[in-house]
């Protein structure tokens, strides 16, 4: 057989194999995620008849010099999960990475690998529109949508000059151009437009200087022969629909699913190490916030509930949300907890990061904690100050992410508030986002830091803090960082992936039961009654600025009936009693006393003093630790 | 407790080595023309590669300034695609009711006509391509050349790691500012015979020292740490994303451990020290992400010194007897042997479940730490 064909067959046969083995009950799986700093492997079995996680394995991604290749990160990584379960999984006859497909008895071999990939800062895009609220606000959602960290977004009215738009083009290096603009059967100019300032700025592809940047189209019909024919020599135009075929419809899936094509096709292909990768995988490899997303999603609709997920991540932080049947996916770049951790302060502002902590500690110390985590960012707190400081950082950078979210989370408006971009990490008003925060029914949270939360308790309360919910909310976590891994799987295993999200990857951590309002310390904010199973009650006041932590297994269910003092909400509208059944979980039931927005003193000893009777209520931290900082005080 | 003689955990480490072959690819942003041949010495300031960037493009809105359709444009444009223009010559012009409508457009900036768009009305002037060299960055031989696309430089040399630098590639003769590792560099230890030199600190360096720098011009500074206030007074801008290079300070700035005070670790110190006088070239460009780009000093070596002391880089894996570096507070800085490799996760100060490594520090005291939060010294 020439040496050609062989090789074709052998490739061949690779394939029906693997094709065979997706369709086939697998017993071992394995998923990686190539993290922007690290890579992560996941390995999964089915231990008596039940899906288990078995272990996990981390190490340096490798997609930039030195070690250019990506599949040496993941060797790295899956060899810690073989050192730690001896079970065999590369094929270490092979020297290009191989793994023993399919599971050949014992701890030998897989059946399934999977893998997505944020590596290289994930998929960058820049974005373009016509009037910036309306159809750049849409080629934004719709580039979200398929997981990409948007670099700009630039519109006809977005106050540059066209010269200025072109000095921002010329340097950027995106993977993929989003160009929207005009509805269907409306005027041509203004897109065609922007159109030409693309042509003239020629921005080139991030990796390779050689191919050509891809556009997708996603404009008024009318003029895709115009841009075909100014973008054809220097660009590789894909046509979808448009975006906003009408003022009042908005149509991202053909330009998110011509996204995630193109991801694959194109910036996958000329990654570094890809080609090998994808030679492994028994899928299509996914970014990783739109396989993090793609979980949360799953989840919500088989629940029939509203959700918020946060994936806090090293370099971004990405919020999904489900309401009303409506999904949306933001990726706030550069608010991460590794390598862009010192913007997530810049962003913040160091007194609010300072204001989450109670003891003394100045800017400076502050800022030598954060700088040197974000020049090692692979590093762990080894003392209770520093952890308290890592903790406070995430609660600034969900916060400022949920802001960002919020943004694109409003209805669709022919014409609207003008906002510039700095306004995105603003506070957004309750009436401009359709996401009702007395309606969120779960908040899910994922990433290494809060998988790593030495406690539970302390998840919880970063969550809360964050997102500050009101009325009835459950709120669960991503035991070890799985969601992105379940949700590539759950392209070709969603049953698996849906078994174990439930199963392994999902912590319940409780309840936390709030009220929108403000009030005096020590003010009355709800009479509460708790009715348990056994028919035995529990009665308390929850105080302002208090709160109180009730330990209630996920197992049980309680039946809490809460009659709120005239200034509280707790989402039947102020002084109005309300009365759910609810879980509990790891932490329990919390009962938040704090107000809404969380009522935090001015004065700094009250503020310690207070913070430490919240660490003390939810069990933060050791009660020695919490005591040795109060007597600081 | 199980144990492991080697361990395939994250250890992080800079490389800092007396003596080794270093290679630096010289690329173009674009394809152009290798100036040096394989087996060719150059030195720092060689240029060995060139070629020309595509001038920036000046949309000008005809339609809009005349106050015409778009789809009549042509007609009142007075130039033709690919014709070149000066300064101030008239593109086009609208006279109309007898000269009382008198509209012209002018060219602001020099070049080419690249395109007239009869859609939109605008015109769009291409300006001159921009030369755009580079230069050999170390001393050395031509390894190799990819034609048309970069020149490959090697040499023997001392070549140190830093954690994050600021600004980008610069050589100079390397200057002892101070005496020990712990000792500040102060603004008084800086002298005007220092323009053009890089000066080597111990722990920290000053607002007052780097004003001082900049303003006697010398061309680096390598330190163990420095504080952010300062740095963002002198950078004029807060830092956010550890992605660093581009800073347009007048000097290059290597930061060997981190922010604040923190001694030069020994290793580093010792062979800057034996270094002294030589020149180096200097890179603060920094990334920390996949790959982790680190800011880099280079000081190429004599033949003769080359045999001496070769020693190949390599990666170093953790084992029982490693020689570490505690790399986060409450132990920064600290060095001491590996005397156990658990493999399992074990319970730190603050609760979390780690893999960790069983450190005797030099004082004697053993330590349990996050292997995540060790650098390797020596094997």
């Amino acid at each position: 057989m020439p040496i050609l064909s062989e090789i074709t067959y052998i490739t061949l046969q690779i394939l029906i194999t693997q094709k065979t083995l997706v369709k086939m009950e697998p017993k071992f799986i394995l998923a990686t995620d190539v993290g922007s700093t690290t890579t992560k492997a996941r390995f999964f079995g089915k231990i008596r008849d039940e899906w288990k996680f078995l272990s996990s394995g981390e190490a340096p991604t490798t997609v930039e010099k030195p070690v250019e290749d990506v599949t040496m990160g993941i060797r790295n990584a899956v060899r810690e999960v073989e050192e730690l379960t001896g079970h065999k999984i590369i094929d270490y006859e092979c020297e290009e990475l191989r793994f023993l497909m399919p599971h050949k008895g014992e701890n030998t071999g897989i059946d399934v690998y999977v893998s997505t990939s944020s590596a290289g800062g994930g998929l960058q895009m820049l974005v373009q529109g016509v009037v910036k609220s309306i159809t750049a606000e849409s080629a934004q959602r719709a580039a979200l949508g398929a997981g990409a960290i948007v670099m700009d977004v630039l519109s006809v009215d977005d106050g540059r000059d066209t010269y200025e738009k072109i000095s921002a083009l010329r340097f950027l290096r995106p993977d993929i151009v989003l160009l929207a603009g005009g509805i269907d059967g409306g005027t041509k100019s203004h897109v065609l437009e922007m159109t030409e300032i693309l042509a003239m700025a020629k921005p080139r592809p991030r990796f390779e200087i050689e191919f050509l940047l891809p556009v997708v189209y996603a404009g008024n019909k009318d003029a895709r022969e115009d841009v075909k024919k100014t973008l054809c020599e220097n660009f590789d135009v894909r046509i979808t629909d448009n975006l906003r075929p009408m003022l009042e419809v908005e149509k991202v899936e053909p330009a998110r699913d011509a996204i995630l094509g193109l991801f694959m096709e194109h910036v996958m292909a000329h990654a570094p190490g890809y080609e090998k990768l994808k030679k492994l995988v028994s899928t299509n490899i996914m970014p990783t916030p739109a396989a993090e997303g793609m979980m949360v999603r799953k989840f919500s609709e088989l629940k029939c509930v509203n959700s918020i997920g946060v994936g806090l991540g090293g370099a971004t932080t990405n919020v999904y949300s489900y309401f009303d049947g409506r999904f949306l996916r933001t990726v706030s770049a550069n608010l991460g907890m590794s390598y862009s951790v010192g913007n997530v302060l810049k962003e913040a502002n160091i007194k609010n990061v300072k204001k989450w902590t109670p003891f003394q500690i100045s800017e400076e110390e502050v800022m030598g904690i954060v700088y040197n985590k974000m020049i090692r960012p692979t590093t762990i707190p080894m003392t209770f100050e520093d952890l308290v400081i890592e903790h406070a950082l995430a609660r600034e950078s969900i916060r400022m992410a949920f802001n960002h979210h919020k943004y694109l989370a409003r209805e669709l408006k022919g014409v609207k508030k003008e906002r510039t971009i700095s306004d995105i990490f603003e506070e957004v008003k309750t009436e401009d986002t359709y996401l009702d925060v007395y309606r969120i029914n779960y908040i899910i949270g994922t990433g290494g830091l809060l998988s790593r939360a030495p406690r539970r308790s302390q998840s919880m309360m970063m969550l809360t803090d964050a997102f500050q919910p009101v009325g009835f909310t459950s709120l669960a976590q991503d035991s070890v960082f799985m969601m992105p891994h379940l949700g590539v799987l759950s392209t070709i295993h969603p049953e698996i992936a849906l078994h174990i999200f439930e199963k392994e990857c999902l912590i319940y951590l409780g309840t936390l039961i709030a009220g929108a309002g403000i009030s005096k310390p020590g003010a009355k904010v709800a009479d509460i009654t708790i009715e348990y199973e056994n028919g035995k009650k529990d009665n308390f006041e929850l105080l302002f600025s208090k709160i109180v932590k009730v330990e209630i297994p996920y197992e049980k269910t309680v039946n809490v009936k809460v009659y709120p003092s005239s200034e509280f909400n707790f989402g039947a509208g102020f002084g109005r009693n309300v009365e759910k059944t609810v879980r509990g979980g790891v932490v329990g039931l919390v009962f938040d006393g704090r107000g809404r927005p969380i009522h935090i003193p001015e004065d700094e000893k009250e503020r310690f003093n207070t913070i430490l009777d919240w660490y003390s209520s939810m069990n933060l931290y050791p009660k020695e630790k919490i005591e040795e900082w109060r007597s600081q005080l | 407790m199980k144990d492991s003689k080697e361990s395939f955990a994250y250890t992080p480490g800079l490389k800092v080595t007396p003596c080794t072959y270093i290679r630096r690819i010289r690329s173009l942003p674009l394809k152009g023309e290798i100036l040096v041949k394989k087996g060719e010495n150059v030195n720092f300031d060689t240029t060995v590669a060139t070629c020309c960037i595509e001038g920036a493009p000046y949309i000008v809105k005809i339609a809009e300034l005349l106050d015409v359709d778009p789809e009549e444009t042509v007609r009142y444009i007075l130039k033709k695609e690919g014709e070149n223009v000066s300064k101030g010559e008239l593109l086009a012009r609208n006279t109309s009711l007898f000269g009382l409508i008198n509209k012209k457009v002018t060219a602001e900036v020099n070049g080419v006509i690249e395109r007239i768009n009869e859609i939109t009305g605008h015109l769009t002037i291409r300006e001159p391509p921009k030369n755009v060299e580079v230069k050999a960055y170390i001393k050395g031989k031509v390894d190799d050349v990819i034609p048309n696309e970069a020149a490959v430089i090697g040499t023997y040399a001392a070549f140190i790691q830093g954690i994050i630098g600021f600004s980008g590639e610069r050589f100079g003769k390397l200057k002892m500012a101070v005496s020990n590792p712990e000792q500040v560099l102060d603004a008084d230890m800086i002298t005007e015979n220092d323009a053009g030199k890089i000066i080597v600190g111990g722990s920290l360096v000053t607002y007052e020292a780097l004003e001082k720098a900049r303003k006697i011009k010398v061309n680096g500074i390598v330190v163990g740490g420095a504080r952010m206030e300062d740095l963002e007074s002198i950078l004029k801008t807060r830092i956010g994303v550890a992605i660093t290079g581009r800073e347009d300070i007048d000097f290059t700035l290597i930061l060997t451990e981190g922010f604040g005070k923190l001694p030069m670790s020994e290793n580093t110190f010792r062979i800057l020290k034996e270094n002294e006088g030589r020149i180096a070239a200097i890179n603060g460009t920094t990334q920390v992400r996949a790959g982790v780009l680190r800011p880099e000093i280079i000081i190429p070596l004599e033949v003769s010194e080359r045999a001496r002391r070769e020693k190949e880089l390599e990666e170093g894996k953790m084992k029982v007897g490693s020689i570490v570096r505690i790399i986060r507070f409450p132990y920064f800085g600290a060095v001491g042997k590996v005397i156990e490799l658990p493999i399992e996760l074990n319970k730190i100060e603050t609760e979390s479940l780690v893999r960790v490594v069983r450190i005797e520090l030099l004082d004697g005291r053993k330590v349990l730490v996050p292997r995540a939060n060790v650098e390797i010294v020596a094997d």
